[in-house]
């Protein structure tokens, strides 16, 4: 991997485990942002960049749009640390919302139930500013371990702790594949985008990213975020999310606060022998 | 006029009426109200008790069921949802 790969910290994995969520504010040039609204308006990026399975790489070479923004050191930070190298182009879609389009989306997770830990994340790159009243997507931190069928989960409106992508042209964000989601009204006269791609790993999940501090006495306490919505299934959130961290260190071992220990504790030796021990 | 319903959902953090909310809808049949996704950041009511107490009539509370074997640590729907409505003149 080339040195100059800023790779995220094992804090910012935390937080990804967590919420299922990373957030980057105007990290795409504004050079980069305008050509891809260039694109767009040019029906540049519609449609399949090619076919599901194709290496990310190979998408967009000659863009000094979309294919510079996949190209960003940066942004392969990002990819590398979440899903490894020689990741999977599966999809993209350039959503756009229309002026004064007054009704939200539902919430969706955007596939059928899935059941590995291993993830898929899909990035959401907004190319132009998004206030508030333009919508951007609706995200609930910490749904992504749950498992549901795409609108199934359509019937709330309102969750507390629902997060609005606010943001300045350029931000990206990086998120679970099962994350719940929705696009939100656009009460403006300008139409609005936001590109997002799904990407696939193609190695095993495992200490991908800057491990220098992967013993960070923050984890613990990330990993035991409690996102409000969800009640008294929090003490599950957190189990799932211990496996999830399990699975991303290969450290079985791993708890916090006791809580997958202490259901693993299924002691098989005689008192005798533990006498004797 | 003809009375129409209006149904408010109310998900609380466990099966108790007093337990606080979590997520919310609000499905308005007399057309007065238009709701949508991410149109209120706090709760109508903290629990389905306070709104009972605004004249919410209950009609349908969740069952509690044991949880599949294997899947006890498992998350997925909201299971504590309850279903409230007012008779409202259109």
């Amino acid at each position: 991997m080339p040195a100059d790969i800023p790779l995220l910290s094992t804090v910012q994995m935390a937080n990804f485990a967590a919420d299922g969520l990373l957030r980057f504010d105007e990290l795409v040039p504004e050079e980069i942002n305008r050509e891809v609204m260039r694109e767009l308006d040019a029906g540049q990026i519609q449609g399949h960049a090619a076919p599901a399975g194709a290496l990310l790489h190979t998408l967009w070479p000659d863009s000094k749009g979309i294919g510079a923004m996949l190209r960003l050191p940066q942004v392969e930070g990002i990819i590398q640390s979440l899903v490894g190298p020689k990741p999977l182009y599966d999809h993209h879609a350039a959503h756009r919302v229309p002026p004064k389009h007054e009704e939200g989306q539902l919430w969706h997770v955007d596939a059928i139930i899935d059941t590995r830990i291993h993830f898929d994340i899909q990035l959401f790159y907004f190319p132009h500013d998004t206030p508030r009243e333009m919508g951007g997507t609706l995200f609930l931190p910490g749904s992504h371990l749950r498992r549901v069928h795409e609108f199934d989960v359509s019937r709330p409106q309102n969750f507390l702790g629902q997060t609005p992508v606010v943001c300045k042209a350029g931000t990206v964000l990086a998120g679970h594949h099962d994350l719940w989601h929705c696009a939100q009204p656009n009460l403006t006269d300008t139409m609005r985008y936001m590109i997002k791609i799904r990407i696939n790993p193609t190695v095993r999940q495992m200490l991908l990213w800057d491990t220098s501090d992967l013993h960070d006495p923050q984890v613990e306490r990330i990993l035991a975020r409690n996102h409000g919505w969800y009640g008294e299934d929090d003490r599950l959130e957190v189990c799932n999310r211990i496996r999830l961290w399990r699975f991303l260190t290969a450290d079985d071992r791993f708890d916090v606060q006791y809580w997958l220990t202490r259901l693993e504790n299924q002691p098989e030796a005689s008192a005798a022998q533990n006498q004797s021990a | 006029m003809a009375l129409k319903q209006k149904l408010l959902f109310l998900y609380t953090a466990s099966p108790s009426l007093e337990s606080g909310t979590g997520a919310w809808a609000v499905y308005d049949g007399t057309g007065k109200e238009t709701h949508t996704t991410g149109d209120s950041s706090q709760p109508p009511y903290r629990s389905v008790l306070e709104a009972m107490k605004d004249g919410w009539r209950v009609i349908h509370i969740p069952q509690i069921l044991p949880l599949q074997p294997g899947l006890e640590l498992t998350t997925s729907y909201l299971r504590f949802e309850y279903v409230l409505e007012k008779m409202e003149e259109a």
